[in-house]
């Protein structure tokens, strides 16, 4: 069965998604992506979306999800490299995204991660979360 | 102006995997009328959406892809139908956060906002028809 | 005539020559002067057309131009059409290609029925409306044609008037001048957003100086604007708010308490460069005799 690959980088998990995501594959993500942040004891998790060309609730749901499960598990989450006309069409969809934070890219979510590790747990602005 | 409709294509939703078929079926038409990317995004989306809503609340049904005309315009249209439990309040179900299920409850209003047109009949017992239309 | 007897594929054969040529001669009365190349295209595709009629005539003469019996002749008109809306001629030189070929048609089939009053009145009466149907569609194609030219002059022209200024490293300017409506505000943001990626800037400044009005509608637009940067990784911030559009906004009970906002573009300029972590020095001047500023 096809899994998406988890990689660590230091401190923080990367998660590159680059299929269409069906139903299955999304909860084997989360399942593994929880299973690691514990088994790696992770601070940070990326998740690159910049092959994926639609981003529909489906998408947004799960993204929330996986920052809410890490969030419970100590690990801030990044979400890097959404394409221009998915932000746009996001928006105008009214998807909320609440809760997650976003970069660039991959060493902006890094910056992002870093700043954001050493501001939880402190008062005041949680940094861009959305 | 009537709306002369070019040609169809009609695909099945059943699983999951149906809704990536949708999904790149609309892509593939919007690319050939030359649609710009946001709006192929836009109307692909739109298009997910209605999907995995027939899929999830409508028991599974079917897609029509429409090439349709409106005088120089060119546009698609695509209806989601199904015959499922059907819709009992349609203004409500078109206010986002609302759902019967576990999501976020934006399919309705989403794929409305996404598109040019939107039209949504359904009555509970007589499953569900929605249509939405993107010009080029 | 019964329909779908007409002669007139065989009067083509027997006098294609002498039709083209009266209709050449026909077609380059109408408008201006042509250059020998346009006057050499023309030859061709007169010929070209003719032989088409021809052929659609054999399938399909009940004056009917809309099925598949006809899709070469309204192709080859609306390519035609295409190619004069592009090139500048008027509306009258390409319909006239269609209208001017009546004369040497009705010339062609006087002289076969001058003897047949009914058979004549029959042919000119179907070649009549087969010339005004095509006639139609070849103004219409045009028309089209010229809609398409304009619409894509304008979409250029809002692309350039949304410039995206980069004013430091990581720090981009989107002054604003003129009406937000929908389709500004999405060439706007495809803008924002491109310029954001192509130079991996952190912070979008969006100056309204040049807004004259801000509504609702506009508002919201600034909204999505700011969005559609923050979910690509960018601080957005708004600048330009004069005091009558602080007044509206709050009016109108926009919430912009998730954006920040400043009066002017220099402001938010020095807010940018502090919350991206520079610091503007000035160093001594080595000429003391140099004005102070």
């Amino acid at each position: 069965m096809e899994r998406i690959p988890i990689l660590k980088m230091g401190e923080f998990l990367l998660v590159t998604i680059q299929v269409d995501m069906h139903d299955r594959l999304a909860m084997t993500l989360q399942d593994d992506l929880t299973a690691q942040i514990v088994k790696h004891r992770a601070h940070g998790v990326l998740i690159d979306i910049s092959a994926l060309e639609i981003v529909d609730s489906f998408i947004g749901r799960m993204l929330a999800s996986i920052a809410s499960m890490a969030r419970l598990l100590d690990a801030e989450t990044v979400v890097v490299g959404m394409q221009p006309a998915v932000a746009i069409t996001l928006v105008e969809l009214g998807l909320p995204m609440r809760g997650i934070r976003t970069a660039l890219d991959v060493e902006k979510g890094m910056t992002t991660l870093r700043a954001a590790i050493q501001e939880t747990g402190q008062d005041g602005d949680p940094g861009r979360i959305h | 102006m009537a709306i002369r409709v070019v040609s169809t294509e009609s695909l099945e939703i059943r699983v999951s995997d149906d809704i990536v078929r949708v999904r790149q079926a609309v892509r593939q038409k919007s690319v050939g009328l030359g649609f710009g990317l946001v709006d192929q995004t836009k109307v692909v989306t739109a298009s997910s959406e209605l999907a995995r809503n027939t899929l999830d609340y409508g028991g599974g049904g079917q897609c029509h892809l429409e090439v349709v005309e409106n005088g120089a315009r060119a546009g698609l249209r695509i209806i989601f139908e199904d015959q499922g439990p059907g819709i009992d309040d349609a203004d409500l179900a078109l206010t986002d956060g609302f759902t019967t299920g576990n999501g976020m409850g934006l399919g309705l209003g989403g794929a409305k906002r996404l598109s040019h047109e939107f039209e949504l009949s359904s009555k509970p017992g007589d499953g569900t028809r929605v249509s939405i239309v993107r010009w080029k | 005539m019964p329909k779908g007897q007409t002669r007139l594929p065989e009067i083509f054969d027997k006098r294609e020559q002498e039709i083209v040529d009266q209709w050449i001669e026909q077609q380059q009365a109408i408008g201006r002067k042509l250059t020998a190349g346009e006057r050499e295209q023309a030859n061709r595709q007169s010929r070209e057309f003719v032989r088409s009629l021809k052929s659609a005539l054999e399938r399909n003469s009940s004056g009917d131009i809309s099925g598949p019996d006809w899709a070469m002749v309204r192709d080859f008109l609306i390519d035609l059409s295409g190619q004069r809306a592009k090139g500048g001629y008027s509306p009258k030189e390409t319909a006239g290609f269609i209208f001017s070929l009546k004369r040497p048609l009705f010339t062609a089939l006087r002289g076969e029925f001058g003897s047949d009053p009914q058979a004549l009145g029959d042919e000119v009466w179907l070649v009549t409306q087969l010339l005004d149907e095509l006639g139609l569609l070849t103004a219409e194609a045009y028309q089209k044609n010229r809609e398409d030219v304009i619409l894509r002059q304008q979409k250029e022209l809002l692309e350039l008037s949304t410039p995206v200024v980069r004013l430091w490293e990581n720090i981009l300017a989107l002054p604003l001048i003129g009406t937000l409506d929908s389709a500004r505000t999405q060439v706007v943001m495809q803008n924002l957003l491109e310029a954001i990626v192509q130079t991996r800037s952190d912070y979008a400044i969006i100056d309204i100086t040049g807004v004259p009005v801000v509504d609702t509608l506009v508002a919201q637009h600034l909204l999505k604007t700011v969005a559609a940067a923050r979910l690509m990784g960018a601080d957005c911030l708004i600048s330009g708010i004069r005091p009558q559009i602080a007044q509206t906004i709050i009016h109108l009970g926009v919430d912009l308490s998730d954006v920040t906002t400043k009066a002017t573009l220099a402001d938010a300029f020095d807010l940018a460069l502090r919350r991206g972590g520079y610091r503007v020095v000035r160093e001594a001047s080595a000429s003391t005799s140099a004005p102070a500023r």
